[in-house]
């Protein structure tokens, strides 16, 4: 899912924008439980993402945890 | 006949600007030029007998009743024919008049039944209110050798009766079937004292055209068209305003009522949305509300292996709550959430937001519109500012060129689609961009000038292509450009929609379509003058759902088709509230009127007026849900007046993910799909039981009004503060307007709206402010929402649902006009007269390579599972792709439907299933375990008086 986000954002020329737009649609629209499982994915290598979502993941911060 | 209590003005107003002045009876009257001098005379209280004129029809002047006399004129115009003049002296009643209506009268009543008594319509018929007028009797003709009284009624319609005899071939009837609905079902075949009225090829009601719209029996001044409920009922003690339960058009009805019995729903002529029209639906299929099923008693169990045991609402309530207090003590607080309900109203909406929000503490709330409109929330969001549609429905009359594409109106919205083919029969030009050839391609005095026989899938390229037309072909309106878009935006996809992989050439391999086909309807939409966009789930339901609104946004903007009347961009909103519930802030992501959560200034007011943090995050979407029910984190689910088990792709997946979940709350008014997986039902409330409000597809907010008791004991938002109210967090509100006064105060498109101003216009389209204090119908005027437009790249991105040597259809699904969505409510009518089962449409060449005919039984197998349905061979389809619908939770249309869905929403992928069809002779696996699993749930219901808790 997180590939098909990038692929929309793709189309920006400006591959910085294209990050900054990943990330920003990443954090406004994915819970906590999401963004935590693709941070902790991201971290064992990232296998399969793409490499603006890859470069976007970068910037996300850990969601605080809940109870 | 019209609604009890309604002032027929006889025929409808004159629209210009300018007035004129006239004297009818010695009184001045102004009114606009273009009205009859029959409207002039009631609107000053000097009622002119009339038979064939009534104010919703252009005026036919056959019945020689309404003749007046004119200064300085010859002779006895008939006054609905005749337009008001400046200086004309009118009179409408002089002996010589009385002498000629006293004649026709006589000869009308010389052929129709005299025992008014034993008659449906004794009281409110203007045949009989004409004789009273004119004073008359008894006719001095009598009945003749030759009369009609003998010819036999037509019954075959499940809702009406025509009786002949009593028909004063007024032709009403068949003027509303032409010019109000637009299915010219109707004649008046035979000449002189043999004419009578047809249907189709002088056919039954029931086996003719007629889409049993109701329009000829509410324009019919008799008994000859009346329903059966009249007939078995007699007449009402009381009438109210309401708003209809179905689809997104919101169209409003005046309920006639005797005791605690809805008789029939007529709908209301100075409704806003819909004019004094219906459809099958909201005019006839309200039964399911009295229905055997009705479950009317809140019920528990433990196991969904258990007998159901009816309980006290304290008990269920009681239970609920502590169920969800000890599964978030167990699991955690964002185990637990809600799903709101497109059906329900606006308040009962609000409250279950405002249950998560405050009570559960978390964002795990969603609506059934993540399934269908919420790409429209995203790309229109993003590219002009505002989650919703830009016009009225009015503003069709205005446009010139209308693009309806991925959206069948004649079916999913009848009511806008007879406005629509109103205007297209004044001259408008008709694009249609559909895989089928739906009935507005080519129907009575409808044809498309294009139809785009787009693949499923490729809609961004097709828009792709059509932008490509109008950048490169210099039809852009570069003026409204520069002074409303973004400019840096506009030039990067102004370039990027210019590049030769962008043309329609190019593009064809991937729509299917001929690229003239797709350049000559590019021009025609951005030359037209006025062109407007109507798009339903046809666009959404991909996974490029959100970019095609962007697309489709984008074209409207480039060709300065935005921010006046007769453009826009219009989604048909399916549901009677599915725009509401949105508003309402359903979304996890969003509070009402589409603020982030993360927004603390936003954020911060509901705090305070909620008096609890709440929580600044995102939560879960409904199919985030599922995910989490699987993996064990999410325990409890409070679902309001939604199917999810039915209405969500891949049901196997959807179905086991409910059954592991611990404490499902189903709110219902049926043991629906859903609820068999159910711990807790507690009993819903229909539309004619509440008090609230419903907003439609034009932002069009209308009253609801409780017609009857609940059935139950308690509305819909009773239940929900109920439940607060046991898990610690009070809500008190005393009726319905208090709730939409909070959500007023709290939400600034709402701030204007009341109960008060709503009883007082009617009707409301937000934004309702200081700014626009009666309501805005035409938004982006003057400039966009989010201040300038933002052009967005639509980059195509094949799904990778595709078809496959394994899989080589592509099925593709819908609506029928009269069944509506899971068909909850209409199988519990005679609706199901018309259509009793989904089929699967099938082109004939594939039928013919796969040796399946006409009924044959056939398996639809995709890679997430297999159905048996009927099949029928239909060119409406174009080969290579397969059309079904999911009325009926039996046919399992979602079984085969897969977890793919939009980049930005998860809106489910409906429109693109790879499938392949072969001929079978038993049901699939999952049918035969479906019938087991439904007979063993409903065998657990049947004991419930008996067995307690």
């Amino acid at each position: 899912m997180a590939n098909d986000i990038g692929a929309f954002f793709d189309a920006e020329p400006d591959k910085a924008e294209a990050v900054k737009g990943i990330a920003n649609h990443l954090r406004r629209y994915w819970d906590p439980r999401m963004r935590r499982e693709m941070l902790a994915h991201y971290r064992k290598g990232g296998a399969g993402l793409n490499p603006l979502v890859r470069s976007a993941v970068a910037l996300l911060k850990d969601p605080p945890a809940r109870r | 006949m019209y609604s009890d209590g309604y002032e027929d003005l006889g025929t409808p107003p004159g629209e210009s600007a300018k007035t004129v002045t006239l004297e009818i009876d010695g009184k001045q009257v102004t009114v606009p030029e273009g009205t009859s001098i029959m409207r002039a005379a009631a609107l000053v209280n000097r009622s002119i007998p009339k038979l064939c004129a009534t104010d919703t029809l252009k005026a036919f002047g056959s019945c020689r009743l309404c003749l007046v006399e004119i200064e300085g004129r010859r002779g006895y115009p008939a006054s609905c024919t005749t337009l008001v003049a400046d200086g004309l002296k009118v009179s409408t009643e002089t002996p010589k008049l009385q002498q000629l209506r006293r004649g026709v009268m006589e000869l009308y009543l010389s052929d129709h039944p005299l025992d008014c008594v034993s008659c449906p319509a004794n009281g409110h018929c203007e045949l009989q209110d004409m004789a009273e007028v004119l004073d008359i009797t008894d006719t001095r003709y009598g009945l003749g050798e030759v009369n009609h009284q003998h010819v036999p009624k037509d019954a075959s319609n499940p809702y009406f009766t025509f009786d002949p005899t009593q028909c004063i071939v007024c032709s009403r009837c068949v003027r509303a079937c032409d010019e109000i609905q637009g299915t010219f079902a109707l004649t008046i075949q035979g000449r002189g004292f043999e004419s009578k009225v047809a249907a189709s090829q002088d056919e039954s009601f029931l086996a003719s055209e007629c889409v049993s719209c109701g329009a000829c029996v509410e324009s019919c001044p008799t008994a000859a068209l009346t329903e059966k409920s009249v007939i078995a009922l007699g007449r009402p003690d009381r009438v109210e305003t309401t708003t209809c339960g179905y689809c997104g058009v919101g169209c409003s009805f005046n309920a006639e009522v005797r005791e605690d019995e809805v008789i029939r729903m007529v709908p209301n002529r100075d409704g806003h949305a819909n004019h004094g029209h219906a459809c099958v639906k909201g005019r006839f299929a309200f039964g399911y509300a009295t229905h055997p099923d009705r479950i009317t008693t809140p019920m528990i169990r433990k196991s969904i292996d258990d007998p159901w045991q009816q309980v006290s609402w304290d008990e269920a309530i009681d239970y609920t709550a502590r169920e969800f207090k000890r599964i978030q003590e167990q699991y955690g607080r964002d185990a637990i959430g809600a799903i709101t309900s497109s059906r329900c109203t606006n308040e009962e909406t609000f409250l279950v937001q405002k249950l998560v929000r405050a009570t559960f503490g978390n964002n795990n709330v969603d609506t059934c519109a993540r399934v269908c409109h919420s790409p429209t929330g995203y790309g229109l969001k993003n590219t002009i500012g505002e989650s919703a549609g830009t016009q009225a429905f009015d503003s069709v009359m205005k446009a010139d060129a209308i693009i309806v594409v991925g959206a069948n109106p004649t079916d999913g919205h009848p009511v806008f689609a007879s406005q629509l083919k109103r205007r297209l029969r004044q001259g408008a030009k008709l694009i249609v961009a559909d895989p089928r050839a739906i009935g507005l391609v080519r129907s009575p005095h409808i044809e498309a000038e294009y139809h785009l026989p787009v693949r499923p899938g490729a809609n961004v390229a097709l828009f792709n292509a059509m932008a490509h037309v109008i950048v490169t072909e210099g039809l852009t309106k570069e003026d409204y450009i520069a002074e409303r878009c973004e400019p840096e935006a506009y030039q990067k996809w102004k370039a990027f929609v210019a590049e030769e992989r962008n043309s329609p050439e190019a593009m064809a391999a991937a729509t299917g379509v001929e690229p003239d086909l797709v350049r000559n309807a590019a021009r025609l939409y951005a030359t037209a003058g006025n062109g407007a966009i109507y798009y339903g789930l046809g666009v959404t339901e991909h996974s490029q759902g959100s970019t095609m609104v962007m697309a489709i946004a984008n074209l409207a903007m480039a060709t300065g088709n935005l921010g006046r009347e007769g453009v826009g961009v219009n989604p048909l909103r399916g549901q009677n509230n599915v725009q509401g519930s949105c508003d309402m802030g359903s979304f996890p992501h969003e509070f009402s009127a589409y603020r982030h959560v993360s927004d603390p200034v936003v954020r911060g007011e509901f705090e305070a007026a909620w008096g609890r943090p709440l929580l600044d995050e995102p939560g879960l979407r409904i199919p985030n849900m599922f995910e989490a029910a699987l993996d064990g984190s999410f325990k409890g689910l409070y679902v309001q007046g939604e199917d999810i088990a039915q209405s969500d792709p891949n049901t196997q997946h959807v179905t086991a993910a409910i059954a592991a979940m611990e404490c499902v709350v189903v709110q219902d008014l049926f043991l629906n799909e859903t609820a068999k997986y159910a711990h807790v039902f507690l009993p819903g409330s229909s539309f004619l039981e509440k008090d609230g409000t419903f907003i439609n597809a034009e932002r069009r907010c209308s009253r609801v009004r409780k017609i009857v008791e609940p059935r139950a004991g308690f509305q819909d938002w009773e239940v929900t503060m109920l439940l607060s109210n046991a898990m610690g967090y009070p809500m008190r509100y005393r009726h319905p307007s208090e709730i939409m006064d909070e959500i007023a105060r709290l939400t600034p498109t709402f701030a204007g709206i009341s109960y008060e101003k709503l009883d007082r216009l009617g009707s409301i389209q937000w934004p309702c402010n200081d700014l626009a204090p009666e309501g805005t119908p035409t938004m982006h005027v003057g400039e966009f929402v989010r201040g300038k437009g933002k052009f967005l790249l639509t980059e195509y991105v094949p799904t990778t649902e595709r078809a496959t040597r394994r899989y080589p259809l592509l099925l593709t699904t819908g609506r029928k006009l009269s069944q509506y969505n899971v068909g909850a409510q209409t199988r519990r009518t005679p609706n199901v007269t018309w259509a009793s089962a989904d089929v699967l449409e099938i082109h004939p060449d594939d039928a013919e390579m796969r040796g399946i005919k006409d009924g044959d039984m056939v398996g639809v197998t995709s890679r997430a599972g297999e159905i048996v349905l009927p099949a029928r061979l239909s060119t409406l389809v174009r080969p290579g792709v397969v059309y079904t619908t999911f009325h009926f939770p039996e046919s399992g249309a979602n079984v085969v439907t897969t977890e793919n869905s939009d980049w930005a929403t998860n809106c489910p992928e409906y429109k693109v299933t790879a499938v392949e069809i072969v001929k079978v002779n038993q049901p699939s696996a999952w049918q035969k375990r479906f019938h087991e699993f439904t007979e063993h749930q409903l065998e657990l219901l049947k004991g419930r008086e008996t067995t307690h808790a």
